[in-house]
């Protein structure tokens, strides 16, 4: 059996055990990694540097000092800043960009002593539900449909880092999520992704996006394993004023918790006309087993729900074209060279970003422009409210909110081409973004052809604790899902 | 309210990204789909609600007035045209 069959919870008992090293550990992964080219999941691999903290580990593993992610390999999404290594957003205008500074999750992580392979594809500047973004290519879905050879995306944006678990070609991975960018991918590839809350994570050394959205998470193989990465990541940084000074709680003791008492909310809007048969029978599934388990199912009502996805399409663009405005060609990476200044910004950002990114940057611009403000961002961020007003009152009749992850399992590369249809894969995940909750997407069953389907958990502000209990207690009903080798 | 070609010019100007004439009347199609997909916020009625703007209840944090980092200019236009610390660009005052 290989090594990188092992989560992150086995692989540290027994690296701790000595059963092997960290360094045969992360030789057992570039080794995958290398053998799994046609997945495309990593577009920058530090072999090197991978080695040397494996080696370090290992000192610290035979001393007895290791941290709580001694010796684990991970893959770091192409958006945290990693000194010295590439941290492109998978976007032709950044170019050769490596930074000389390090993101405070990625720190964190080292910190906690996990050892980094690589860094990993996504949709540029995290834009995108397929990965079809990217300036690397598309990242290919391990798992393929029953009797079909074809290729299917892994979900976006975080589509490498949702291969790479799903693969075994990382113990797990960073990944973010704007508007459903962690759960997406997750629930695409049968691997457990959360969002956490607004402000449990440090954005800072993350490349921005939709700053009042974007939060970093975990994509791992099972609830367990995010659950021990979530608790390295998370912390209040003075760096970032938006991380919350609040204890991060032991994430993994809130597994195996019995449900008795817990009430269950189940949204009727989340159940829209056209809702596929097996999605509905999935939830009705999730809902029974966890009703086995002791909790209290109650319908309860989010009736702004359908507003989310319009919303997030004023509020997201609108904030990543000011975010974005610093590619310019003099600070970083590209520089496509004009008759002025002037020119040379015009011609490096039409070089630079790709067709998605230049229309949100330029959808942005016109809501942000003059006159429009107050009738789009300003009205979109009233809608929020309204939002977040449906789940505070939901949480007077439950502790949790149970949903499909998606609308349907992964699609064909090329298959969505109309942008709009596009963003409707968020659906169900994009208020949890509006409203700064806490989201978990957890692999609940197969689709009639073969493809894994995701549950959602939405938690409480700060209470990822019931998310990892209530997800843990799905896990323990539906089984894990792996894809078999074909690479 | 839609988007024609003059304003996809202008969005563009501002965006500072260059547009092909040609792919003008395109860029404006896709700009009116996705705002007429955002259209539907019209049925909502927003009257005395405030906007929303911070997802969490806290008071902003205030820190001291003191350097806590930086220093490491060298590091930030390292990946960049540079010269002795600064950024390069093309000249702009003739």
């Amino acid at each position: 059996m290989s090594l990188t069959n092992f989560t992150i919870a086995e692989a540290r008992a027994k690296l701790k055990a000595r059963e092997f090293s960290a360094l045969e550990l992360t030789d057992a992964y570039l080794a995958a990694i290398e053998k799994a080219k046609a997945l495309n999941a990593y577009v920058a691999t530090t072999p090197d540097q991978a080695r040397a903290m494996a080696k370090a580990s290992d000192a610290k593993l035979a001393s007895g000092t290791g941290g709580a992610l001694e010796g684990i390999p991970l893959g770091i999404k192409d958006l945290f800043a990693t000194k010295g290594v590439h941290t492109q957003a998978c976007s032709h205008i950044l170019d050769g960009f490596k930074p000389g500074y390090e993101s405070t999750v990625t720190q964190n992580l080292w910190n906690a002593g996990a050892v980094m392979l690589g860094k990993l594809n996504m949709d540029e500047f995290a834009m995108g539900s397929s990965n079809e973004t990217s300036y690397y290519g598309g990242v290919v879905n391990p798992w393929r449909r029953k009797n079909s050879n074809a290729s299917l995306v892994p979900g976006g944006s975080s589509g490498g880092s949702a291969t790479a678990v799903s693969a075994h070609l990382c113990a797990a991975a960073t990944a973010t999520d704007t508007g459903g960018s962690i759960r997406q991918p997750a629930a695409f590839t049968g691997t457990v992704g959360i969002k956490p809350t607004y402000g449990r994570v440090s954005r800072w050394g993350t490349i921005a996006f939709a700053s009042s959205l974007d939060q970093a998470g975990p994509i791992a193989r099972d609830v367990r394993d995010a659950a021990i990465m979530l608790q390295a990541m998370a912390s209040v940084d003075e760096k970032d004023t938006t991380s919350v000074d609040l204890p991060v709680p032991d994430y993994e003791k809130a597994l195996g918790r019995p449900l008795k008492g817990l009430r269950v909310g189940i949204p009727k809007e989340y159940r829209p006309d056209g809702l596929s048969s097996e999605i509905n029978a999935l939830w009705d599934q999730g809902a029974q087993w966890l009703k086995e388990q002791g909790a209290a199912i109650v319908e309860i009502s989010l009736p702004h729900t359908k507003y989310a996805l319009p919303a997030y399409y004023i509020v997201a663009p609108a904030e990543a074209s000011s975010n974005l405005a610093r590619y310019d060609g003099v600070r970083y990476g590209l520089r496509v060279p004009g008759d002025d200044l002037i020119d040379t910004y015009e011609k490096t950002r039409a070089a630079g970003f790709g067709r998605e990114v230049q229309r949100r940057v330029m959808v942005g611009t016109y809501v942000l422009s003059a006159g429009y403000y107050d009738a789009y961002y300003v009205k979109a961020q009233k809608v929020r409210t309204l939002i977040k007003r449906d789940f505070d009152e939901a949480w007077a009749k439950c502790d949790v909110v149970l949903t499909p992850a998606t609308p349907s399992p992964a699609f064909a590369p090329g298959e969505i081409t109309d942008p709009v249809e596009m963003y409707l894969n968020d659906i169900f995940t994009v208020t949890v973004n509006m409203a700064g909750l806490p989201g978990i997407a957890v692999p609940a069953g197969l689709s009639e052809l073969g493809l894994p389907l995701g549950l959602q958990l939405i938690g409480k502000p700060f209470d990822e604790e019931t998310l990892f209990q209530t997800a843990f207690a799905i896990e323990q009903a539906a089984g894990k899902f792996k894809a078999s080798q074909w690479w | 309210m839609s988007v024609d070609d003059k304003t996809v010019r202008r969005v563009a100007r501002l965006a500072r990204i260059k547009v092909e004439e040609k792919d003008v009347p395109k860029l404006a199609g896709e700009l009116n789909a996705i705002l007429a997909f955002v259209e539907q916020l019209n049925e909502v009625d927003v009257t005395g609600i405030e906007p929303l703007t911070s997802v969490v209840a806290t008071d902003m944090k205030k820190r001291k007035d003191v350097v806590t980092d930086g220093h490491y200019a060298a590091a930030i236009v390292a990946s960049t045209q540079s010269e002795d610390n600064f950024f390069m660009v093309p000249k702009v005052v003739e």
